[in-house]
């Protein structure tokens, strides 16, 4: 492929420019690019350069996220393509997310799938409210590595207990790293339920999934 | 003994930091928003008072979009002063624009224990110390619930906080714990024993409610149904605004009070709507989040401006305002903390700000520190003697008594300066002794701050609640509980 057309790719994401990343995306589709090399030498190379400059703290979250994003449309375009081929992207493990019932806290758990989604990691996201039984349902279904649920009010809190709870009733536990946050999770109650991580913020939560799934 | 309340009355110092011009565009555009973006009420009994009132109501996206006029007609039925009361009347507290009122803070969940000094997850009997502590603190005019009381089951843990503040303390009450229909109706009937009656209650409101919005432009659907309800029994009822800018909120400081004001006035002109006249207060603490990794700041400059401008906000609808200041990001009580606790208080307390929320916490509201209380209570002394000025008179010239002491003299054997010298701050926590003494003690506001807590907790008894109705509120929590 074309180093102006890969550095491109990384330009898109760089600049968060979503237009230009599902443009560069669909031109590698239509050109019949090999498009496992557009997303390790193209655009992953971008989502690594804003994620270095973050660290030095050059660049800022609104930069990290949007870069994330660009990335997922471009990855949009690019996976029904590799399919075809029968060839498939590597990950580093499936993250089932989502807000716990009761509550409708949602940016938080967004910016954590973004993050992780960017990471590598493929994210299926459920929103807010959602129940135990729907989280362990889908993490079943999606034979996930990873369940992790958001909570930002000490009443809501419990819910993260009730869905651990009721893995191990199952005989599940085993299967799956649960990871927690919001804002009134602290390290005790992380201990106290038995979770197996948190993190204060996004960057700090795709260190954890990276340790988790490492573990694994 | 309870000593009387101490709040900022009659400022001599003003600021402005809005325009009149400036306040009328962030009203316009907060109408704009209103009628063209939409604010979400996931609540179907708010969707359909909306949609009654000829607002345009989505019910799939629970969105309500309303015109102007629909909004501010509501606005026109907010009360403009009302008091909130204590089960002591002599702490009744007037929200009448000439009265700034500290609270504690609010819905914090870890306490620095107060006798091991370790950090732990909050307890039920944090909220009885914090209260019986506050019942005597003068710098501390009414409650919030400090601290979750994480030992009890979360269905009602709203209701056995309020009974805990009610049975230590005898100031006004504001809860913020409580986010559905189910928990603030026993919470209005508790009130409304301890007021004797409901008519008692809606003429003498010894419980209001605060509410928080979800930024950007939501409103939670427990918590607004909760406010319906509270609103209808003529508890003071408030919709508070934590729009961040970066995240909930634009990056600009304009467009974040544009966003917030929109979610708080939305909410007001619905409870107008349908209870028309009902007490509400507007309830804002908006931040900016970090911009290198989001984070909740709980302080800054941002905070600082957020802290006077909301008031020229609520003062153009005429509604009192609930403002949070205080409420440092730092660790433990430093630095960080009495800057970010006095600037953001101070521009709150210059404004006018009718409440401030409040005294106690580090971490951004996370963390309960029983020192940190008792300094922000300085803070709020220091700024609320700030603020009475300078008074020029006869009298505060002095002329007689320099006359008498002449050049070379002194003041302090002068009649006038016995007579005025208790008009002087006199600091509780500031470290004004020899350098020796410190460096032998090596001690410091923290120390003294933490041994007035626990002296207070040792030796306070406040005034106590009838015992027939502590059981009364037992039984009733009980059964709140356990569903018939």
């Amino acid at each position: 492929m074309a180093e102006d057309m890969l550095k491109k790719m990384a330009q898109s994401i760089i600049d968060g420019d979503l237009d230009a990343a599902v443009a560069l995306a669909r031109e590698v589709v239509a050109s019949n690019m090999d498009p496992l090399e557009a997303i390790s030498k193209g655009f992953v190379v971008g989502v690594n350069t804003v994620g270095e400059a973050f660290g030095r703290g050059e660049a800022f979250l609104p930069e990290l996220v949007m870069a994330g994003e660009a990335m997922k449309v471009a990855i949009g375009v690019l996976d029904p393509e590799l399919k075809k081929r029968g060839a498939h992207r590597e990950i580093l493990g499936r993250v089932v997310i989502g807000t716990v019932e009761g509550d409708i806290h949602e940016i938080g758990k967004s910016l954590v799938a973004t993050m992780l989604s960017a990471s590598g990691f493929e994210v299926h996201d459920l929103g807010v409210d959602v129940p135990g039984d729907q989280l362990i349902g889908k993490a079943l279904d999606m034979n996930a590595d990873i369940l992790a649920m958001s909570a930002l009010l000490t009443t809501t809190m419990v819910r993260q207990r009730e869905v651990i709870e009721e893995l191990e009733k199952e005989g599940l536990r085993h299967r799956i790293k649960i990871m927690v946050g919001g804002a009134p999770v602290t390290r005790e109650w992380v201990a106290s339920i038995h979770a197996d991580g948190y993190s204060e913020d996004a960057i700090g939560a795709v260190a954890l999934a990276r340790n988790l799934v490492a573990k694994a | 003994m309870t000593r009387a309340i101490e709040s900022i009355s009659d400022p001599r110092l003003q600021l402005q930091i809005l325009s009149g011009q400036d306040i009328c565009k962030i009203h316009d555009a907060t109408l704009q928003i209103i009628e063209k973006v939409g604010v979400k009420f996931p609540s179907r009994r708010a969707l359909e008072i909306w949609a009654q009132a000829g607002a345009d109501v989505d019910f799939d996206r629970m969105t309500v979009k309303a015109r102007p006029d629909l909004i501010e007609s509501a606005l026109k039925h907010c009360p403009a002063a009302y008091s909130l009361a204590a089960r002591d009347p002599s702490q009744d507290l007037p929200l009448d624009g000439n009265h700034v009122y500290l609270g504690t803070d609010g819905c914090g969940v870890e306490v620095i224990d107060i006798a091991s000094g370790e950090r732990r997850i909050s307890r039920l009997q944090d909220v009885r110390d914090i209260a019986r502590i506050a019942d005597a603190t003068p710098q501390i005019a009414f409650h919030w619930v400090p601290v979750s009381a994480q030992d009890v089951p979360a269905p009602v843990r709203g209701l056995h906080e309020l009974q805990a503040i009610w049975e230590n303390s005898t100031k006004h009450v504001q809860t913020e714990s409580i986010y559905n229909e189910r928990e603030a109706q026993v919470a209005i009937d508790m009130a409304a024993m301890i007021a004797g009656g409901r008519e008692a209650l809606r003429k003498r409101p010894v419980l209001s409610l605060m509410q928080c919005t979800a930024s950007p432009l939501g409103h939670d659907g427990g918590s607004v149904e909760a406010a319906l309800l509270a609103a209808e029994a003529g508890i003071p009822t408030g919709f508070m605004t934590m729009a961040a800018c970066l995240t909930t909120g634009p990056a600009t400081l304009a467009g974040n009070l544009a966003v917030g004001n929109a979610e708080v006035i939305a909410g007001t002109a619905l409870l107008q709507i349908a209870f028309p006249g009902a007490p509400v207060f507007y309830a804002a603490a908006q931040t900016a989040s970090d911009p290198r990794t989001g984070a909740y700041t709980g302080g800054g400059p941002e905070d600082f401006l957020f802290g006077g401008a909301t008031n020229a906000l609520a003062d153009f609808y005429n509604i009192p305002l609930s403002m949070g200041s205080f409420a440092t990001g730092a660790k433990e009580p430093n630095w960080q903390a009495g800057i970010e606790n006095s600037l953001s208080t101070f521009m709150a307390s210059i404004s006018m700000a009718d409440m401030l929320l409040g005294a106690g916490f580090l971490h951004g509201s996370r963390i309960w520190s029983f020192a940190e209380m008792m300094m922000d209570c300085e803070i709020f002394s220091i700024i609320r003697k700030t603020l009475q000025g300078i008074e020029v008179s006869d009298e505060t010239l002095a002329l007689e008594a320099i006359a008498a002491v002449g050049p070379s003299g002194n003041f302090l054997s002068q009649p006038h300066t016995r007579r005025h010298m208790r008009d002087l701050f006199l600091s509780e926590f500031m470290d004004r002794r020899p350098y020796a003494e410190w460096e032998a003690k090596k001690d410091d506001a923290r120390d003294w701050a933490l041994a007035k807590a626990r002296r207070i907790l040792a030796e306070h008894q406040p005034a106590r609640l009838d015992p027939k109705l502590s059981a009364e509120f037992s039984a009733l929590i009980h059964s709140a509980e356990v569903p018939a």
